[in-house]
């Protein structure tokens, strides 16, 4: 595969994302989204990059801070402001919120709001493909968090031992909510680990969107001539509070230097810098125009009926 | 029971061997896993030899990680397989918690219906011979508990095999609940492949004065109670819900209207347990019914066979209890009653 990085696209999702984040912020005061929100603003370059090397019969796996994984699979906007609304409209009729987003359309499972929870399903996933033969390869977003869970390595370990054809992409942002990695581990012990359950496992640093794209390109074509999993360490920042809209800058909990330097390196203008000004105006002014309907779409939807509440417990 | 098919003589773990094969036969998305599927025991011989006969890819060993391999049969689920999942105790669910409560029964509901979770989830209760406080517990009423989970405790090996056959079709995770006691119980079983539905109990004993509901394998001591029963002119009603989560209330509430009187002998702790859910709907739905619960001890089970016979209700306790609730001779001494496949087992599990 020598898919050509495709930079108005990584712009445009970019932004896309980006952009929907900061509408969240803008309308949270009103209270219309009545539900937590894990916003990812920062991170949004590993999805962006990951994304765009996937194809169609790729499936992904996500967890509560998905609404830049979900976006960058290009799954659907309106859907996504109606679900955040808690409107019929909404990917999950309401049911799911923020915290779990899908669209089968897209192969976007269901996410969970409870760390490392969805990684073996990610893996039962993977197992299914190679059961049917089917040329798939599943990406299971987690967070640096989700490594300390004892699902995690027995997932790696599931997933090594029958050679899947999975993608662990790890956003370690350092924090689990407040809590800094060094205070959770000792060292710097994701790759290692990985690598020593036999799941070939590399770190990407500088949080660039190009870099997340080929480094999953390169995984995608190793996967095809021969299936093995394989997990990508992506070192990124949250800019944002863990929840909510906040920017948690006065809880202290981590020196101003780190959010300086992350907002300086905002790959968001580095791509933006790579394109004519015409272009750039272009696929803001289409972001704009997508999130402002989609918040039309979303406000003018109906709630769910009352009997819809004890629909689709079983079925 | 469908009278117009062949019929044969087998025990209740082979009825769960026919039932597993039969579905894999008949579809490719079925796969069993667990711990020693494809062991030269093969889990009572249910799962023997299924590795030689579908191979490897559906029917595997697995690492002794029961939290991943639970949200792997979800995952597998979620893509279109029929995982069926294999636990040699029933204990060994506590660390399948977060997968089956969190993600197995809320995948569907929390996606609205786009994603359904068709996984079974197989799961023996051990008693007797040592089996202590780690190795015989039963964990049903957690899982009757929860939205989106259905169990299903089949006693007998017709409805053993027809059990199965409806949860491996099922769309949504089911708990199978087996019972160790009952693996070699024979019975008549038609050799085609049949359901037994969710939702729906059984009468498997006629009687007009007490309805004594058991679980699993109480049931089966239920039906021992029953005959000494007859001995001061008792006539028990016994029900085998089968099915505990959907409940077939209805059948229970039509015998307690015809009986007046309603022992629940759970196979489990009493407390927020099946008989609390039985006799709390039997009190809001039915008049003047008399209720009484047995179960077991409130206490971990104990591995000495001295302690360990006060831990479970017999067909001797119970029989006492029907007969007191229909004013029976309080110093009623009924005989002990061998419970030959409790006294005949000798491990090496």
């Amino acid at each position: 595969m020598t898919k050509k990085f495709n930079l108005e696209q990584a712009y445009y999702l970019f932004l896309l994302i980006r952009e929907s984040e900061e509408k969240i912020i803008d309308l949270y005061s009103t209270d219309k989204i009545k539900s937590p929100v894990h916003l990812s603003i920062g991170q949004e370059a590993i999805a962006v990059g990951v994304s765009m090397a996937l194809r169609q019969e790729d499936v992904i796996f996500s967890n509560y801070r998905g609404h830049a994984h979900y976006l960058a699979r290009e799954a659907n906007l309106d859907k996504m402001w109606a679900e955040l609304y808690g409107k019929s409209r909404g990917t999950a009729r309401g049911k799911g919120g923020s915290m779990h987003l899908n669209d089968a359309s897209k192969n976007f499972m269901p996410t969970s709001a409870i760390v490392s929870t969805s990684v073996p399903e990610a893996v039962g996933y993977a197992y299914a493909l190679k059961y049917k033969m089917e040329p798939g390869v599943v990406i299971c977003y987690h967070g640096d968090g989700a490594t300390e869970e004892g699902v995690f390595w027995e997932s790696l370990n599931f997933a090594s031992l029958h050679n899947l054809p999975i993608i662990f992409i790890c956003e370690n942002n350092e924090y689990a909510i407040y809590t800094h990695q060094n205070k959770r581990t000792l060292g710097d012990p994701i790759v290692d680990r990985a690598n020593s359950f036999g799941v070939n496992s590399c770190k990407v640093k500088g949080n660039e969107t190009e870099d997340f794209y080929n480094i999953t390109i390169d995984c995608l074509n190793k996967i095809k001539k021969k299936s093995n999993p394989y997990l990508i360490e992506c070192m990124t920042t949250r800019w944002k509070d863990h929840v909510g809209v906040g920017d948690g800058i006065d809880l202290n909990y981590r020196d101003h230097k780190e959010i300086n330097r992350a907002l300086e390196n905002d790959d968001l203008k580095n791509l933006e810098k790579q394109l004519s000004e015409k272009i750039v105006s272009k696929i803001k002014l289409r972001v704009q125009e997508e999130i402002k309907q989609a918040v039309i779409f979303a406000e003018s939807g109906k709630f769910p009926n009352s009997k819809e509440l004890h629909e689709n417990v079983y079925g | 029971m469908d009278n117009t098919l062949d019929k044969k003589l087998i025990n209740y773990g082979e009825a769960i061997y026919e039932a597993t094969y039969q579905e894999m036969a008949i579809n490719d998305n079925v796969f069993t896993y667990g711990l020693g599927v494809d062991d030269p025991k093969g889990h009572y011989g249910t799962t023997k030899n299924l590795h030689r006969d579908f191979g490897n890819k559906r029917c595997f060993d697995t690492p002794l990680s029961e939290d991943s391999l639970t949200g792997i049969g979800i995952g597998a689920a979620l893509a279109g397989l029929r995982p069926i999942y294999v636990h040699q105790r029933m204990d060994f669910l506590l660390l399948c918690m977060n997968q089956l409560v969190n993600m197995a029964a809320k995948i569907r509901y929390m996606s609205s219906g786009e994603h359904t979770v068709p996984l079974v989830v197989r799961a023996a209760i051990g008693r007797s011979w040592g089996q202590g406080a780690q190795h015989s517990q039963a964990l049903h009423s957690y899982f009757m508990h929860i939205p989106g989970i259905k169990v299903i405790a089949p006693t007998t090996p017709h409805d053993a095999k027809g059990a199965l056959i409806a949860s491996i079709r099922d769309n949504n995770p089911v708990i199978f609940v087996e019972h160790r006691m009952l693996y070699k119980n024979a019975g008549y079983v038609p050799s085609e492949s049949y359901e037994v539905p969710f939702g729906k109990g059984r009468i498997l004993r006629e009687g007009n004065d007490i309805t004594i509901v058991g679980v699993s394998h109480t049931v089966e001591d239920s039906l021992r109670a029953a005959e000494l029963l007859k001995d001061v002119g008792v006539n028990a009603e016994i029900i085998d819900p089968i099915s505990l989560s959907p409940i077939d209330y209805d059948l229970i509430r039509k015998s307690v209207d015809k009986t007046k009187k309603l022992l629940v002998v759970d196979n489990g702790w009493s407390t927020c347990g099946f008989s609390s859910e039985i006799i709390t709907d039997v009190a809001i739905n039915c008049s003047n019914i008399r209720c009484e619960r047995m179960g077991f001890a409130n206490t971990p089970c104990p591995t000495t066979p001295s302690l360990e016979k006060d831990f479970y209700p017999n067909p001797r306790t119970i029989a006492v209890t029907a007969n007191n609730m229909c004013d029976g001779d309080s110093k009623w001494n009924p005989p002990e009653v061998t419970q030959q496949e409790i006294t005949s087992f000798k491990g090496p599990f």
